[in-house]
């Protein structure tokens, strides 16, 4: 297997974490992974050097933003009540967090996740979102304090733009 | 060494949780922490905020990975998906009634016009998803785009016109093609749907219109006098007929 294969599966593993966080559906969230491999795999010859890394999180982010945009042209189906199978022992926290990720808007989940989750820096998430490491910033506040009130149980602030 | 005195912003905590603050700068934000206990609680948060997402996600790294997505079934994939849009294009043919090209297919030997449609196809998936990068040049700058691409790939590039579909123009870039330069345009819909154009030099070849189509993505190829064009896009069938022939008749209109 070549070195460029070996750098993209060994993202795998944080790859699905991301998209489940991002997601919160594990089949959609490895169909994401799984046209994320794709693509990469696809665009080898593409690929000039380089970080993997970003550039993996870049796509699974990019397609995400795409099938969600896809996803406002038409009903969206939650699920009623979440009852996750795979939540651990602290279900109720686990629950609590995906709940409040879930009242996030697009851009300031994936900055959240990417800084918070996948231990990303502010210029890497830049790079990825294709914006000033101040919007990063901003982007990262807002989501921290939207979700710092969501888990507090109050009344959450409400959604702003950008 | 920063002056202690100067008060802590907002980012600086940020950054400061996220090890993203200036070396010499942390023993003063640890200072302002101790002294303003609201900002510590604040912090103190965030840092139990990412446990309670570790706590929660982690778990999912630690999964096996599935079969569907493993790097060695993956790569097996394109191959089968080659083959996949070569039976749909003789299921075109046959259903158009020709026979040279079929006995040509039929060796399973993929034509230079099969992997010709396979590269747009390729070109297509990759670029429609570009956010901050589509094209090299844009619609807005369409005298100099097609002055460009006309020399780089040596026939008269032209980019259609293509309002009456409900498409504009977002731009072009010059891509490799099988025996050169090809250029590529890209086109979208008042809704973001996109819709790419891209063209290269083929040997003398004219022929009919060919559809392929695999998953979400559908393309109609055809030569016309010494140029090969591919319009792909992810909308139907019917759709993307109306596309090509407002295509196919403009570049008449322009050669003829």
């Amino acid at each position: 297997m070549s070195v460029f294969r070996q750098s993209v599966e060994a993202m795998i593993p944080a790859l699905r974490r991301y998209a489940r966080a991002l997601a919160r559906d594990a089949d959609i969230a490895d169909d994401l992974v799984q046209d994320t491999l794709v693509r990469a795999l696809r665009s080898e010859r593409l690929f000039l050097g380089g970080d993997v890394r970003s550039w993996l999180y870049t796509i699974l982010t990019n397609l995400n933003k795409n099938r969600r945009r896809s996803l406002a042209r038409r009903p969206q189906f939650m699920p009623l009540l979440d009852n996750n199978p795979d939540a651990s022992g602290t279900e109720a926290e686990g629950r609590d967090i995906a709940r409040a990720l879930a009242t996030l808007v697009e851009e300031q989940r994936a900055v959240l996740l990417l800084v918070m989750l996948e231990g990303l820096s502010y210029r890497e998430v830049a790079d990825i979102q294709g914006v000033p490491i101040g919007t990063v910033m901003s982007r990262l506040a807002r989501a921290r304090a939207h979700v710092k009130a969501s888990l507090e149980g109050a009344r959450p602030v409400l959604r702003q733009v950008k | 060494m920063t002056d202690p005195g100067i008060p802590v912003t907002e980012d600086e905590l940020h950054a400061y949780v996220d090890n993203e603050l200036p070396a010499e700068r942390r023993a003063d934000v640890e200072a302002w922490l101790i002294a303003h206990p609201d900002d510590a609680e604040r912090v103190q948060s965030w840092r139990a905020m990412a446990d309670a997402l570790h706590a929660r996600y982690d778990q999912v790294a630690d999964e096996a990975v599935p079969k569907r997505l493993e790097i060695e079934r993956l790569v097996r994939e394109p191959r089968r998906w080659v083959y996949g849009a070569i039976a749909a294009t003789l299921l075109a043919f046959i259903a158009g009634g020709g026979t040279g090209w079929l006995a040509r297919g039929a060796t399973a030997s993929p034509s230079a016009f099969q992997n010709f449609t396979l590269d747009a196809l390729d070109a297509h998936r990759l670029y429609v998803v570009e956010v901050r990068h589509p094209v090299e040049v844009p619609g807005s700058d369409l005298t100099h785009l097609q002055q460009w691409l006309t020399k780089r790939c040596g026939w008269n590039v032209h980019a259609p016109e293509l309002a009456a579909a409900g498409l504009k123009l977002v731009g072009g870039r010059l891509l490799p093609g099988p025996t050169g330069p090809a250029s590529f345009f890209m086109y979208e819909s008042a809704s973001g749907e996109r819709f790419t154009i891209y063209s290269a030099k083929a040997k003398g070849e004219t022929t009919q219109m060919r559809y392929a189509a695999e998953g979400g993505d559908s393309a109609l190829f055809w030569a016309d006098r010494g140029v090969a064009y591919v319009v792909s896009g992810s909308s139907d069938r019917g759709r993307l007929t109306q596309i090509a022939q407002a295509v196919y008749d403009q570049m008449e209109k322009i050669d003829g």
